[in-house]
This record gives C-alpha cells, structure tokens and sequence, in this order.
C-alpha cells in the first residue's frame, strides 16, 4: 500500500527537481513550435513496474513525444499531492496513478478528471475493476493497472527450524480454513521457535478487513465503523493474537524492513506486488516463499488505477499512452518488473502469465497462484469517501497496542472511536 | 504642443520661470519626503503579497467550510476554532510544541555557547574548526532526519543496540512521549547547535580584548573570565539567538513528519507538532478551514511568546 516514508523524502527531491526541469524545458521549447513535439509526464508511486524501457518503445513509435516519470515512494504522498493539485487546478502530471483505497475520494470530483471511455478499451478489466472507474454519468474517469490478490509469504527455513512442512504445497494445505487456523498453527510455530509468527497487526488487519464488504460505510455512504461489531470483532481478534504472535512491527517502518531480512517473523500476507517489496528489500535471504493460500478464503489487497486529469494540455496525447500503459501486453511486462498482478481478463489466459516463476521465492509458480488466488476473491469491499481516513485511525489504534504498547486493546478502541467521530 | 521646453524656445515671462522654480522646489521636497519610504517599499510590497494577503486570506478561509478540493462552503462564524480548540490533538499538539521546543533550545544554547568559547581560544587551524561546526549545517534537514530515526529504531536500531550492549533496556524511541520529543530535539540541535556557535563566536570576538588582559592581571581563570565577562557581553547575540530558535522552534516540521512511515506523528500523537497537526487535517482529511483555525491560533501563539520575548528583552536592557 505504501512505502516507508524516509524513502518518500528522497523521492520526494528527485520528483521536485524532475517537475523544475519539466517546468523550465516546457516554457522554453513547447511555445515556438505549436504542435511539434509534446512532453507527457506520468506520476505513479511505489513500484508500478513501469521500467524505462517500456517508456523508450513508447517514445519510439510515437515520435515527437518525450514521457517523464515521476515516482512517489508512497501512496499517502500521491495522495497528498494528487488532491492538493487537483483542487488548485494545475501542476497535476498528464497521466497520474490513484490507488484504490483512495479513489471512492477522488470518484466525487470525477467531473475533474478526462473521460477516458471508449470502444477499445471497454472490455479490458475483470468487471468489478472498471465499475468502480465509472462515474454516476456513466463516464469511465480511470484505467485500472494491478490488482492484489492475496497469498502468505513464509520462511520456509525458520519453517523447517520450527518442524513445520516447508513445501509450499503443504504449507498451504497446512494454513486452509479460516483466520483461527492460521492464528493456531502460529501459536504452534511460536511454542517451537520463540520467535514472532506474522510482521504486524495493522497488516494481517488488512487481510481481515478487506474480506468484509461493508466495513466502515453502507452503500449510501453512511459511516458505520464504530458501531459495526464486525470490525470491532475483527480489530479485537486480531490484537488478541498479536500478543503472543506478533512481531510488533509497524509495516514500512525501519524495523520493519529489517524484519524482513533478519527472521523476525515467519509469514506475512502477500498480495502480488509485496513479492516485489519482498525481494527488493532482503536480496540476500533464501529462506522466502510463497503458498497458494490465504486465511477466510481469498482477498484483494490494493491495485491501482490511472487517471488522466482535466486540468492537462495534452489530454488526446496523455489518454493514448494510459490506454497503452494499461493494456494486457504492458501490464503483463510491468508484472514481471514488480509482481504487480494485471487487472485485465485477456492477461489472465496469456501463457506469460500462466508459466511465471519467481526465482527469488524458490522458483515459485507466482503466475498461477496468483491467478487462482484472484479466483478465490469473494468480495469487493465496499471504500466510500471516508474509508482513507477511518482506516487510517484504525491503523493508528492498532499500533498503540501492538507497536507502540502504549494502550490496551479497548483504550485503543475508545480513542478510535473519538477519533472517527472528529473526522465529522 | 511644443516639445521644446518653455526655458530654452522663448523669452520667459517673470511669473512662468518663478513657477518653474516653485515646481522643482516641490519637486526636491517630495524627494526628501517620500523617497525614503519609496527607497524601504519594495520589502513592505513584497511582504504585503506574501504576508499579508496570505494571513488575511488564511482569515477568511478559517470562518468557512472550506473542502480543499471543493473549495468554499458556508459561513461558520468561529465554529471551526471552536472545534479545534474542543479537540484533545490541539491541545496534546501544543505540549508537543512547547516540549520539543524547550528540550531542543536549552542544550542548544549551552553547547552553542561551550563550542564558541573553544573556537575563540587560539586554535591552530581556526579556519578548519570554524567551517567545521558549521557542516552539520550544511545537510539537508530530510537527510538527517532520514539518518537519525533510523538510528533511533525501536527494535533494531543503532542506538538501542549499543544500550542493549551497556545492559540497559530499549528505550522506546517511537513509542514513549519523552523519549521520541529527545530524539527529534537530538536531529535539531545536530543541525542548528554549529550556526549558533558560529553566531555566537562572531559576538565573542567582537568583546574588547582589554577585559581579558585586565582580568587576567587581577588574577582571573578561564572559567572566571567566561561567566564574568563573556556572558554579560554577549547579552543582546544571546536574546536574538533565542527569538529567533523560538519562531523556528514553534514551527518545527520536517523533523517530525520525516521522523516514522506515516509522517503523521505518531499513533497516539506523541510527536506530533502543531504544524503536523495542521497538515493532517488540511491534507489527510482535505478540511482547509479547520487547519486555517489552527494556522491563525499557531500565529497567534507565536505573536504572544514573542511578546514575552520583548518584555524579557527590556527588562534586561534595563538591568544592563
């Protein structure tokens, strides 16, 4: 979902002087000659898998456009930056990244955004995707990229320490059925080894949560969090376990990412582009894989979106390349740079996909179990405008109690239930 | 008409060149008038469009709904100050402030201070030393703020490793109120404790060298010759030094957002500033009148313990 913030900053400054760049190289060259060539800029954050090459082919077969890549390293900063630019009404790039958790936010000022509707594209995604993407007036305002089906990662060394089964096939026969299951075998895990089972509550929360369809909201938008007793349920459940089985790292925290190195914890929720942060942040530890499986059945964890604004100058320009950034062939590459899994049907019956393995995960058949663990999706949760920020409060109550042990469970949730009620 | 000028095409009546002169009179009165004000506009201009208009405009923002992307709603009177000032964050955010601000001002001084006297002595290679202190200064405030929370990590952080190897427990840098305001205050006075001393020093050397001669014939030791001579005459440095950590005390930021992940100071606040908690509610929750209530309250604040500062200021020159 989001990266941590001290690589925000350095990104933050790359992206800066990129913008200053742009900024002067569009005043002195775009003027002079009118419909020559055009600069697009494409703002994403994390990792997208966009690679520099898949821009330089674009370049190539259009000539007269030039495409600058800004990434923010988190999707809180793209929010940040994408609303504040929104409401100003310029400094937006031509073609910019929303991420799902934010964008029931964004759908209320849709009449901001390009209609990105059109005959090509109109079947492209699985349909949950691109129905999101639609606006009251029938206007498709975004074109979907990733979403994030959710497997368990695990140590299939501190597995075998522990005298648990460390094929990936008995693991994940091992951790089928619900969220009591995978708490139990913990538990068995954290008896043999001492050490913690899972990263995090706020994470494996995550996972909870995204498998319940209305959470903090009813589908008219009233805000339900604080009386709804399945999330109260949900968040109490899963401090219950985080006592003995968690690591108490906040996820994206520098600990955290240490943790994924040093063996702090054995198994963590993966959607299909934590592959990517995996691997990129612990390069030197063998021990990491991936079961076809996932707690209560299946879940989706992020994904993302790509938005051409209103605002832009090259607004014909700027929906071409989104329409090619998202198109099975390019999502297809981008899930082979960052395990980020296509939302897009056609994808699904590639023999790319199909025979993807993953070196680093034991070469793990990452395309198939991440096709099956989309299958396995049940339900879309339903994220209307408030869900960023309650669930940001309820992040926050989580790690008083798990990280920070400051709070016990039901003073954090007193104190999350004051914080909603201020959100007003 | 004619361009040429009425002195040099025809023969002057007596009264045209007497109202020639009375004109260049008035001319040259207006010069010494309002040429000084004309001379000091450009910074009263300039701070009318970035001062001014922002403060009144911030004004008008916080008596409103105002959605950061909608824009302007309803007149709400003072209902938005109202609110922020009901809400326990405002206030936890003013202690924070007020914490951090006084745990970093106070060391920072007196180091500052320590480091100027060294620096005065007569080192070899003053140059060297000099630029030295004035390096830390030099790094961008994210990329020390980047180096030092990863130092201060609560589990596997440098700092907590070294405690663990001296027997001591953990100190929950992220977690304890206390200890995360140390931290932040630590990356503060990394950064500015070097340009203090550097300040200070400029101060020292100006003293006449005379006191000192005179002390030492009458017997005084450095230590004697610092508190009795150095301090007193460093006076006025010392209260510009500390007026101006305060305002940038009390608008501390880059510290504490970079400070964890979030940037939002903390799950239960416990860094989190004034100016954090403007932004939050600016833009987390996209809800620009309430954070310009706390724009106005924060300018507000500050116009008062900057008016402390003046009365403190007198009564010293006055004692002095």
């Amino acid at each position: 979902m989001n990266l941590s913030r001290r690589s925000t900053a350095a990104a933050a400054i790359a992206g800066a002087a990129a913008f200053a760049l742009l900024a002067s190289g569009c005043s002195s060259t775009e003027t002079p000659e009118a419909g020559g060539d055009i600069t697009l800029t494409v703002a994403t954050f994390n990792d997208f898998g966009y690679t520099d090459e898949m821009f330089a082919q674009y370049e190539a077969e259009n000539p007269g456009v030039t495409i600058v890549h800004n990434r923010a390293a988190t999707s809180n900063d793209a929010r940040d930056n994408f609303f504040t630019k929104l409401g100003a009404g310029s400094g937006l790039a031509d073609v910019e990244a929303v991420e799902v958790d934010w964008f029931a936010e964004m759908m209320q000022y849709s009449d901001k955004l390009a209609d990105l509707t059109s005959d090509e594209v109109a079947d492209r995604w699985v349909d949950w995707k691109s129905a999101a993407a639609t606006d009251a007036d029938g206007r498709l305002v975004a074109y979907g990229t990733d979403i994030g089906p959710e497997a368990v990662c695990y140590r299939s060394d501190l597995f075998a320490a522990a005298g648990l089964p460390t094929d990936r096939d008995e693991v994940a026969a091992l951790l089928e059925g619900d969220w009591d299951t995978y708490f139990e075998v913990g538990q068995q895990y954290v008896d043999a080894s001492g050490a913690a089972w899972f990263d995090s509550a706020g994470a494996t929360y995550q996972g909870m949560i995204n498998q319940v369809e209305f959470a903090y909201e009813e589908a008219d938008g009233k805000v339900i969090a604080t009386e709804n007793p399945e999330v109260e349920q949900i968040f109490t459940d899963v401090l219950t376990a985080s006592s003995t089985l968690s690591a108490n790292l906040g996820q994206w925290s520098d600990d955290w990412f240490a943790g994924l190195s040093n063996g702090a914890f054995a198994t963590m929720l993966c959607p299909g582009w934590m592959l990517g942060v995996i691997s990129g942040n612990a390069p030197d530890v063998t021990g990491w894989d991936v079961a076809n499986v996932f707690p209560g059945g299946g879940g989706n964890w992020g994904g993302s979106y790509l938005t051409v604004p209103a605002q832009g100058e090259n607004i014909e320009a700027a929906t071409k390349l989104a329409a090619w950034l998202t198109a099975p062939e390019q999502q297809l590459t981008a899930f082979a740079a960052a395990g980020t899994f296509p939302s897009q049907v056609e994808a699904y019956e590639s023999e790319e996909l199909r025979s993807a393995t993953n070196e680093y995960f034991n070469n793990a058949p990452v395309g198939e179990i991440l096709i099956e663990r989309s299958q396995a999706i049940g339900v879309a949760p339903f994220k209307s405008v408030k869900y960023f920020p309650i669930n940001d409060a309820l992040q926050k109550a989580l790690t008083r109690v798990d990280v920070d042990a400051t709070q016990s469970i039901e003073e954090s949730w007193d104190q999350f239930v004051a914080d909603v009620a201020a959100l007003g | 008409m004619s361009k040429s000028t009425p002195g040099t095409s025809a023969p002057p009546t007596k009264e045209r060149s007497v109202r020639r002169v009375a004109f260049s009179q008035t001319l040259s009165r207006w010069d010494v008038k309002i040429s000084p004000y004309l001379y000091i506009s450009p910074f009263f201009i300039l701070f009318a469009i970035t001062g001014m208009f922002p403060l009144a405009y911030t004004a008008w923002v916080s008596v409103h709904e105002w959605n950061l992307i909608g824009g302007q709603g309803d007149f709400v009177g003072f209902d938005n100050f109202a609110f922020v000032l009901s809400q326990p964050p405002f206030w936890i955010a003013l202690r924070n402030t007020f914490s951090i601000f006084l745990i970093s001002a106070v060391p920072q001084v007196a180091f500052a201070l320590l480091i100027a006297a060294v620096l005065d002595r007569n080192l070899r290679a003053k140059t060297f030393w000099r630029m030295g202190v004035l390096l830390p200064y030099v790094v961008a405030p994210v990329a020390v703020t980047l180096i030092f929370s990863n130092m201060f990590g609560d589990q596997y952080g440098l700092i907590n490793n070294l405690l663990g190897d001296l027997g001591l427990d953990p100190v929950g840098w992220h977690s304890d109120v206390v200890a995360s305001h140390i931290a932040i205050a630590t990356m503060v006075n990394f950064r500015w404790t070097g340009y203090t001393a550097l300040i200070l020093l400029a101060a020292m050397q100006a003293i006449p060298r005379d006191y000192y001669e005179a002390s030492m014939i009458d017997g005084a030791g450095i230590v004697r010759q610092f508190f009795s001579i150095t301090i007193p005459q460093l006076r006025p440095t010392l209260i510009f030094v500390i007026v101006t950590s305060t305002i940038g005390g009390l608008q501390i930021f880059d510290e504490p957002r970079l400070y964890d992940q979030y940037g939002q100071g903390g799950a239960s606040s416990q860094w989190m500033t004034i100016t954090i908690y403007l932004y939050n509610l600016g833009w987390g929750q996209l809800n620009f009148g309430r954070a310009a209530a706390v724009a106005w309250l924060l300018f507000l604040i500050i116009i008062l313990v900057s008016l402390i500062n003046v009365a403190i200021t007198r009564s010293i020159a006055k004692a002095s």
